[in-house]
């Protein structure tokens, strides 16, 4: 019986040949239910649309200084603020191991442009958004921003000075077109 | 998994809650015949699609908007702003194709082999009860891309209702939810469509129940009379599943990716317009014979009533067939007949796809009249009448007749 097959099967090389086609199908199987998968994760994330609304500009002319607006970019608040020249020289003359997250403020805006400052209004506590940006809000004691949730409060470099948030408010992309106008992402 | 392959977690999980048994139980030594010839693989294939539906179906309704102001726009938004939306949008359209083939080739196996008979007349009435579920679906489905196809088939299918004696109008502003298919219509088909393949999988569950209390039917159509004639599921009916599936998924991708728009109908790529009906109208292509069905009657109700009695008298057919004997093969006279009635069901099909007029009208009663014809009175009567072939004492007899053994089987196993 076994010189008709030509390897024939014993109980020593079936198992890892089991074996083999075993792992093989499931392999394939895997890289099937993978591949399958993906399309329908990705469908989750932004579509086409909802990216090309990813820049915003604005305008900076009738923005008088100590005053901010509050534009929407990618349905987030971002504060774009007119700082006066008091604000600009408390945000440099910070010491910077007075800062929990040590960033200098000339980092924080564009060369030539230091009287404003644009940042993602969103406190990095658990996403209020601060208050301040008008003058007529409470701005803390730093006279930045100061979220009404925990009590965090910016400094008017957004930086973060007193807890519970962790960091400084985010810097989004953003490029001047002139010197009147914004255009952020 | 034997007892002795679990890890230590598997065991305590299986003493509480015995799911590892019962899917060793039911798809791993579960026996099954072992003559299965590749029609057995569309329960399973199927199954695959009903999933494939659901989880394209799930994301899909993420960025579908079902209301008639924006239907249209979405579907369009789907198409070409989602990521992979033309992916999603065209497995679901086109697996609704798939899903209906693979389940249509598992209804006439089931016809033609008996298996909807003694004990299996509930497994058939599951099955036939997830079929109705399906068309529901389907048809809901077809309505929501709310184009100019999609409206008017949602106007015609639920105008049927209005045939209904006495109440019918008052129904068909039910179902519409005002005065004609519109956004209320939209919205509720809508919800339905996303409720109703639940409801599917639930009774696909009930079907599945049914099959192993009472066993797979096979192609000689006689009962398993000793373990020699069974294979343990896993794996041999696992790998031949996993290889129809494979090859079944290949023609799927083969649809999708070169011909997506072969079973759609350019019209539906106009948005619905209320006012004006399109020069053509016809369904998808699983619903022709049923539509040809009711355009054979010239009566509203009585065209109606033939039309969904297509479907119901298939409930009825374990007790329309009274033949003792299962599988066609061994039944001279009715095995023609069925695929006479096979092919009345085709040419049905193709009347379904012309306008009523000339030679089409003919045909299309022909057709009807032959499908309830071979059910209602062929089926009874032959089951009296035929002399069957003589059956085969076992299944193992017949295979080893035919062929050289199965690898691995020894001979002293299978001959007595």
């Amino acid at each position: 019986m076994t010189t008709m097959h030509p390897a024939p099967i014993g109980p020593s090389d079936a198992v890892p040949r089991r074996d083999i086609l075993t792992l093989v199908a499931l392999a394939g199987g895997a890289i099937g239910v993978a591949g399958y998968a993906w399309p329908l994760i990705d469908f989750m994330n932004p579509s086409k649309d909802v990216l090309a609304l990813a820049s915003v500009e604005v305008p900076l002319e009738s923005i008088p200084p100590g005053m901010g607006v509050t534009v929407v970019w990618r349905g987030k608040p971002i504060f774009v603020r007119h700082r006066t020249e008091a604000e600009i020289q408390q945000a440099r003359n910070t010491p910077l191991d007075q800062l929990s997250d040590p960033q200098d403020d000339r980092a924080r805006v564009q060369p030539g442009h230091e009287q404003w400052i644009v940042v993602v209004g969103i406190c990095t506590h658990l996403g209020c958004i601060p208050l301040g940006n008008k003058p007529s809000e409470m701005r803390g004691n730093l006279g930045g921003w100061f979220c009404p949730c925990h009590g965090s409060q910016f400094d008017t470099s957004g930086r973060i000075r007193v807890p519970p948030a962790p960091s400084n408010l985010p810097i989004p992309p953003y490029t001047f077109e002139g010197d009147t106008k914004i255009r952020i992402g | 998994m034997s007892t002795a392959t679990q890890s230590g977690f598997v065991r305590w999980v299986d003493t509480r809650l015995p799911i590892v048994t019962l899917m060793q139980k039911e798809f791993g030594t579960f026996p099954v015949p072992k003559n299965f010839n590749y029609f057995w693989n569309f329960g399973a294939i199927s199954m695959l699609l009903m999933v494939v539906m659901i989880s394209t179906g799930v994301v899909l309704a993420m960025d579908y908007m079902p209301n008639a102001a924006e239907a249209f726009a979405s579907v369009q938004h789907i198409m070409r702003d989602v990521n992979y939306g033309w992916l999603v949008r065209y497995l679901h359209q086109n697996g609704a194709s798939m899903f209906f083939i693979a389940t249509y080739i598992h209804t006439f196996r089931g016809i033609y082999y008996g298996s909807y008979k003694s004990p299996r007349e509930l497994l058939w009435i599951l099955g036939v009860v997830t079929l109705l579920i399906m068309m529901s679906t389907a048809f809901m489905g077809y309505v929501l891309p709310w184009g100019q196809m999609s409206y008017w088939g949602a106007t015609v299918i639920t105008n049927m209702f209005a045939a209904i004696p006495l109440i019918g109008d008052s129904v068909v502003t039910w179902l519409w939810g005002g005065f004609g298919v519109d956004s209320p219509t939209l919205s509720r088909f809508y919800s339905l469509h996303y409720l109703l393949p639940f409801v599917l999988v639930a009774v696909v569950l009930l079907h599945i129940t049914a099959i192993h209390k009472v066993g797979s039917n096979n192609p000689l159509g006689i009962d398993v009379k000793s373990p020699q004639d069974t294979l343990p599921f896993h794996p041999y009916y696992t790998i031949k599943d996993c290889f129809g599936l494979c090859v079944y998924l290949a023609l799927f991708a083969v649809l999708v990716f070169f011909a997506p728009d072969l079973f759609g109908d350019p019209t539906n790529f106009i948005p619905a317009n209320p006012l004006q009906t399109p020069a053509d109208i016809q369904p998808e292509w699983y619903f022709l014979p049923f539509y040809a069905i009711l355009r054979a009657v010239p009566n509203k109700l009585g065209g109606v009533a033939l039309m969904f009695g297509a479907m119901a008298i298939l409930l009825a057919l374990p007790w329309l067939d009274t033949s003792p004997v299962r599988s066609a093969r061994f039944r001279p006279i009715y095995r023609p007949l069925f695929f006479v009635w096979l092919a009345s069901i085709v040419l049905l099909g193709a009347v379904g796809a012309h306008k009523p007029e000339g030679i089409w009208v003919i045909l299309g009663r022909i057709g009807t009249l032959y499908y309830f014809g071979h059910l209602l009175v062929v089926m009874p009567l032959l089951g009296r009448i035929e002399r069957p072939l003589p059956l085969p004492d076992s299944i193992s007899r017949p295979v080893i007749n035919r062929g050289s053994l199965p690898r691995g089987a020894s001979v002293a196993e299978i001959r007595p």
